[in-house]
């Protein structure tokens, strides 16, 4: 499974892999605000950990459906299924390859970010804190979304619109968190709430996505 | 056993040996593939079973590699993840040693199948089950495929595969699948849960 997480690593920083883009996506986004609500920097402040928040979760949505397409598309999912690991395990192994490639680089960008739409100062931990508690949800969720969609040609919609409601909750208490962490308030409760949502989800999620993989497999 | 819901193939039952090579014919559309997929594991029977599935090593009509890894990439990845076999031997089998450092997305057709069965060799599995592994080769190509066959079932290993050339291997059985053609049945199964 090591040898998995390699190849998808690799892959991901060859030429066309992908890397880069959820990330190039978020920097654009978070640089357009500004222009589009005018630089009044309370009004910024204000809407920084939410933006920064929205951001994250849309530039994740873009590369969901490359996490199984691509070896869907020449075969080696088949190959994949009838090599000797577990199913739960490679998408397992297929969640953690998008979140380093694509959560962790969020997380470690959001703070300079959050620099461009003049985020509170007790806000930067508390936003990389959220995030770095909230993008496994999102990446095992949308591993989830992908094993549903494996092989229905531009699946990319129907991706979008399954896995948005779910990834509502994680939304709602992950931006709760940066914006209670923004205006100096308790985070405890969004903050235990987000981590129990994270954690149950990478913890349960990898079997509903081994079994709708092999279901689509067939 | 069936495909998208539609029973295909019935009654058919056979067991392979080791060292015995199995060749299974009949007109597109009959079910080898179908029969393939279910023997390698991906999908289940309707009814009956398949034992043996953890000894098969499975290549299908897509030889599953990635175009941006490197031939010796390519191998070393399905090497380590059947538990380390032997990648020179595999490349020196079918000739692809002078291409070892070529990116898979480079190669041609006949090349890259080449690759897709050297996987074979990597997994060290002793059952290949083949879904036509001749096409795109030309015939030397051929031959070093129905070489390494004849090495693979003399070694004890076992091999079933869906092709429409002749190998030329002696001891290859035939099966034609056609007569075993399941009838149109009354009530579909619901294969989502099987």
């Amino acid at each position: 499974m090591i040898a998995l997480l390699t190849r998808d690593l690799r892959l991901a920083i060859r030429a066309g892999g992908g890397f880069g883009l959820g990330l190039a996506f978020f920097l654009i986004v978070v640089v357009l605000v500004p222009f589009g609500v005018g630089p009044e920097t309370t009004l910024l402040a204000r809407i920084a950990p939410g933006i920064l928040w929205v951001g994250a979760l849309l530039a994740c949505l873009l590369s969901l459906d490359r996490i199984f397409a691509l070896d869907w598309e020449d075969g080696s999912l088949d190959l994949l299924a009838t090599a000797p690991l577990p199913m739960e395990g490679i998408v397992t192994v297929k969640a953690a390859a998008h979140w380093i490639t694509t959560g962790l680089p969020l997380v470690l960008a959001a703070p300079a970010l959050g620099l461009l739409l003049s985020l509170p100062g007790p806000g930067y931990l508390w936003l990389f804190l959220s995030l770095l508690i909230g993008t496994p949800a999102l990446s095992v969720i949308g591993t989830f979304g992908a094993a549903l969609t494996v092989g229905l040609k531009r699946g990319g919609l129907l991706l979008s619109l399954l896995v948005l409601p779910l990834y509502v909750p994680t939304l709602i208490f992950g931006a709760e968190v940066a914006r209670r962490g923004a205006d100096g308030l308790a985070v405890e409760t969004p903050l235990l709430m987000l981590a129990g949502l994270s954690f149950g989800a990478v913890a349960l999620l990898p079997f509903a996505s081994a079994a709708v993989l092999r279901i689509n497999l067939r | 056993m069936s495909r998208g819901g539609v029973p295909v193939l019935e009654g058919l039952s056979f067991v392979l040996e080791a060292g015995q090579a199995l060749v299974l014919r009949g007109p597109n559309g009959s079910g080898k593939t179908t029969l393939i997929r279910t023997i390698a594991g991906l999908q289940p029977p309707l009814e009956g079973r398949v034992s043996g599935i953890e000894a098969v090593a499975y290549a299908g009509h897509q030889d599953g590699l990635k175009t941006s890894l490197d031939v010796v990439e390519n191998l070393a990845f399905w090497a380590a993840v059947y538990g380390g076999g032997d990648v020179e031997a595999a490349m020196a089998r079918f000739d692809l040693t002078d291409l070892r450092d070529r990116l898979a997305g480079n190669l041609s057709a006949g090349q890259k199948r080449r690759l897709g069965l050297a996987r074979l060799l990597v997994t060290g599995r002793p059952v290949w089950v083949l879904d036509e592994p001749t096409v795109s080769l030309d015939t030397a190509s051929v031959g070093l495929f129905a070489d390494a066959v004849k090495a693979h079932l003399a070694s004890g290993g076992a091999a079933l595969m869906a092709t429409h050339i002749d190998l030329g291997l002696p001891e290859a059985r035939m099966l034609d699948v056609a007569p075993y053609k399941a009838r149109p049945r009354a009530r579909a199964e619901d294969e989502a849960f099987l």
